[in-house]
């Protein structure tokens, strides 16, 4: 019987806290659906489940620290892996009985004949010369008695495959991309995992890892951990990752200041007409524009794995979100080059209330290049550091009016200074330009955005 | 220079007997008839009876004398017909040519060449359709050699003869009439090494002999379907080359090995443990097998073709390994 | 509405979208931005909160004219019917 195990919310976490369960032993399940709820030294998270089938028992106690690849629930009925069928109950033959004195048997053939058909000979009447008992009366016999079934050894119990396998060449691929093995989808002959499978599931890390090698936490963390440590255990993690990213990444950094009178502009005129509950935030234009830039440089979109740039299945936008007891996470808006401005506002304002909130998903947690702005706070721009593996961050400053030179006249327009930290490993800063002139000419007309 | 492989290796024969006068020819029918499979067609003339001597129908008479004359300083090249009467001489080629070398603590080597003709596919039944060349090469003292390309059929008679101890060459039979072009200058090659016939990352088609041209024609079905295949002529069957298989199965992670052999007890299960000895690791799938059929070759032509590998059982098995990530 | 409802209302508003802040010690001229750490998403959550505590809604162009608690309060106070 299958198991749904702890997941891996991260390339370094090793194990989480069980919160909560969202289903119950009898719940049919698909793949996609989420049915709990673990903490990690990160957030709270939904996590998903990537089988169908019915809950057939829920094994972890809500509350329990557990390791990464621990079973937390037992998956059954349709859609789960068929239980192996026991192998064909092999025939052993009963054995004759012993030819006791007296009892008249004779030739081996009518030995081998009675043990094939299951007759026991004390039973048979012998008609051959002097009561000797003959083929012909075994048969006979046979025929008579009530089918005497074969002695059947009892089917080997075939343990259930608690785990898909796992090819050796893709467990060496997990061991170098410190990819869990625990939490790959299988994509080989019989669900087994290969390398593609490691190596996607490395291309979709969490942006923010526990560090690796942590020390033993309490075995039981209660459910709601303490507050503190939860604050210094991200710093950890994001501490952690940083360094891993100046340490390994060569960022370049450019930046332009981008007139943005025009959207903005359109932008008030736009939400003359909105109730408050759908008005657009002028960094909504930014994000699309950001997203659509990539239509036009996609290196900057993907990851940086194992020597070679792999590009992002999709246009899949990190927002940097600082969560207000500290610290920050950012998840993704998939596909954001192909939402529209108010979709992209709606997933905008979704994303952020749900990661203050600690209950953002696994599977938003797979940016292909992210997004920073930190114009509320009221900086001219943002140097920022890449997400490993990602190979771009975008930063955005504040929007404000400036003294703006155009055509020989000075006049006062609204600007905001973007800027692009990018791996130079993945791309030039001839490109990283372009792709800052693609956003800057996006904005310029925000009614295309 | 358009050529086939029976007149390559007939170009081989003749090359080494003018070379080196200690080279004669022997066997059933290598005379006269010019050979079963016509190959010493035209060198009885050419030579005399002398270097091309016809011999009685007892392969362990005549392969005993020919390791007699080795062993007194001759090169003799014995023919014997097809691997399955080979048997008949499994005894002085096992317990003498393979043998008194090490039961002579090194006194006496016996440089003696032995081809034969096997595999199938020719509708000669089960008593000569056989590919025994792995038996053979369970055999230590003994060079296995498996000429499949117009080159190697050309060069590895005289780097055979050269060599100090017995080297056995087996021809397939599917190979005689094989045409194609052929250096003018071609000569010797060198007896040690495998080769990549087609480079390729997505999978390892490893064979040999008579199963590579199948095996190439799969590799470029294969192409078509975008499964980039690389093929492994292993050419030596012992001493297995084995560093060129390996880094092929380490490049591609995937290993389809194709034997015109019975599986069980075969070389193509020497070849599997070696790469699981040497490169599990590098492995993203379980090694598969294509190998003849486990049993005594058919005569009718549809059964015959069935029992051996072809095209379609390679890309099939090659496709599944790769499975749907080609 | 009286002057307590509205005071309720605007710090009901404020504690749903910063629950950390302590709006006793909190000096109403301090920039409600630097005050409870609110961007401009969170802004116009807080004024969504208040329309529907309040039933005032705040057209984009008045946002300069409510950055203070003092001045929110007040704006609250002046369109509230």
């Amino acid at each position: 019987m299958p198991e749904f195990a702890m997941p891996s919310l991260g390339a370094d976490m090793d194990e989480g806290t069980l919160l909560e369960w969202l289903v119950k032993p009898g719940d049919v399940v698909h793949r996609g659906d989420v049915v709990a709820v673990v903490d990690t030294a990160k957030a709270a998270m939904d996590v998903e489940i990537f089988q169908d089938g019915v809950i057939e028992k829920l094994i972890a106690e809500p509350g329990t620290t557990l390791p990464v690849g621990a079973p937390l629930a037992v998956i059954g009925g349709e859609g789960a892996a068929a239980t192996p069928e026991a192998p064909a109950a092999v025939r052993v033959p009963t054995l004759a009985p012993p030819s006791g004195t007296g009892l008249l048997v004779e030739s081996p053939l009518v030995r081998h004949r009675a043990r094939k058909l299951g007759v026991d000979l004390a039973d048979v009447v012998g008609t051959g010369p002097g009561g000797v008992i003959t083929r012909a009366d075994v048969d006979a016999h046979a025929a008579a008695a009530p089918q005497v079934k074969p002695k059947r050894r009892p089917p080997v119990a075939i343990p259930a495959q608690a785990r898909p396998p796992v090819s050796p060449f893709a467990r060496r691929r997990a061991a170098e991309l410190g990819v869990d093995l625990g939490v790959v989808q299988g994509s080989g002959p019989g669900g087994a995992i290969i390398a593609v499978d490691v190596e996607r599931a490395a291309a979709r890390p969490t942006p923010v890892a526990a560090e690796p090698g942590a020390p033993q936490r309490e075995p039981a963390a209660p459910v709601a951990p303490d507050m503190q440590a939860k604050a210094r255990a991200m710093r950890k993690a994001i501490g952690q990752l940083m360094a891993r990213s100046k340490r390994e990444i060569p960022h370049y950094y450019l930046s332009t200041t981008i007139d943005l009178t025009v959207a903005t502009d359109w932008l008030h005129q736009a939400n003359l007409d909105r109730p408050l509950s759908s008005r657009l935030v002028p960094a909504v234009l930014l994000l699309k524009a950001s997203a659509r830039a990539i239509r036009d440089v996609p290196e900057m979109n993907g990851f940086w794995l194992d020597d070679e740039f792999v590009p992002g299945p999709g246009v899949h936008l990190g927002v940097a979100i600082s969560l207000r007891q500290g610290g920050l996470i950012a998840p993704a808006i998939h596909h954001a080059d192909n939402l529209t401005l108010d979709e992209l506002m709606e997933h905008l304002r979704d994303l952020v209330s749900r990661a203050r909130a600690g209950r953002l998903k696994q599977s938003e947690m797979d940016p292909t290049i992210t997004v920073t702005n930190l114009g509320d706070q009221g900086v001219d721009s943002v140097h920022g550091v890449i997400y490993p593996p990602q190979v771009a961050l975008v930063g955005f400053g504040k929007v404000a009016e400036r003294p703006w030179a155009d055509g020989g006249m000075l006049g006062v327009r609204t600007c905001v200074t973007a800027t692009l930290a990018a791996d130079h490993r993945a791309s030039d800063g001839h490109r990283g330009g372009l792709y800052l002139a693609a956003i800057d000419s996006l904005l310029r007309k925000p009614e295309e955005l | 220079m358009k050529t086939t492989y029976r007149e390559a290796m007939r170009a081989a024969i003749r090359d080494a007997m003018q070379r080196d006068d200690r080279v004669f020819v022997m066997g059933e029918d290598v005379g006269r008839y010019g050979g079963c499979y016509a190959v010493t067609m035209g060198l009885l003339k050419e030579f005399g009876p002398e270097r091309i001597r016809d011999t009685p129908l007892s392969e362990s008479a005549f392969v005993g004398a020919g390791i007699g004359a080795a062993l007194n300083g001759m090169r003799p090249i014995v023919e014997v017909m097809t691997v399955n009467f080979s048997l008949l001489a499994l005894d002085q080629i096992m317990n003498n040519a393979a043998t008194l070398l090490h039961m002579s603590g090194g006194q006496f080597n016996v440089p003696i060449v032995i081809r034969m003709t096997t595999g199938a596919g020719r509708q000669v039944a089960a008593q000569h359709s056989h590919s025994l060349e792995g038996w053979y090469a369970h055999i230590p003292g003994l060079r296995i050699v498996t000429p499949a390309t117009l080159e190697d059929a050309r060069g590895m008679l005289w780097t055979a003869l050269v060599d100090p101890d017995p080297v056995l060459i087996f021809e397939n039979g599917t190979l005689y009439n094989t045409s194609g072009e052929l250096a003018d200058d071609a000569g010797a090659v060198d007896i040690d090494y495998a080769q990549v016939r087609r480079e390729g990352d997505a999978v390892s088609l490893i064979t040999y002999g008579g199963a590579l041209p199948a095996t190439l024609r799969a590799a470029e079905e294969l192409a078509a379907d975008g499964i980039d295949a690389e093929v492994v002529d292993l050419r030596t069957l012992r001493p297995l080359d084995e560093q060129t298989f390996l880094a092929s199965a380490r490049k591609t992670h995937h290993v389809v090995v194709v034997d015109e052999g019975w599986r069980s007890g075969g070389i193509s299960g020497e070849i599997s443990a070696r790469i699981a000895e040497n490169a599990l690791y590098d492995l993203d799938a379980p090694v598969a097998r294509v190998c003849g059929a486990e049993v005594p070759m058919p005569y009718p032509r549809h059964l015959e073709q069935a029992a051996i590998p072809n095209t379609s059982r390679i890309v099939t098995a090659a496709r599944e390994l790769v499975g749907v990530h080609a | 509405m009286t002057t307590t409802q509205i005071d309720d209302a605007v710090r009901q508003a404020i504690g749903a979208i910063a629950p950390e802040a302590d709006l006793s010690t909190v000096d109403p001229d301090e920039r409600l931005r630097d005050a409870f750490d609110i961007d401009s998403l969170d802004f116009v959550r807080l004024l969504e909160q208040l329309q529907n505590l309040t039933g005032v809604t705040v057209p984009e162009s008045d946002y300069a004219k409510i950055a203070t608690l003092r001045e929110l309060t007040a704006y609250v106070e002046a369109h509230a019917t």
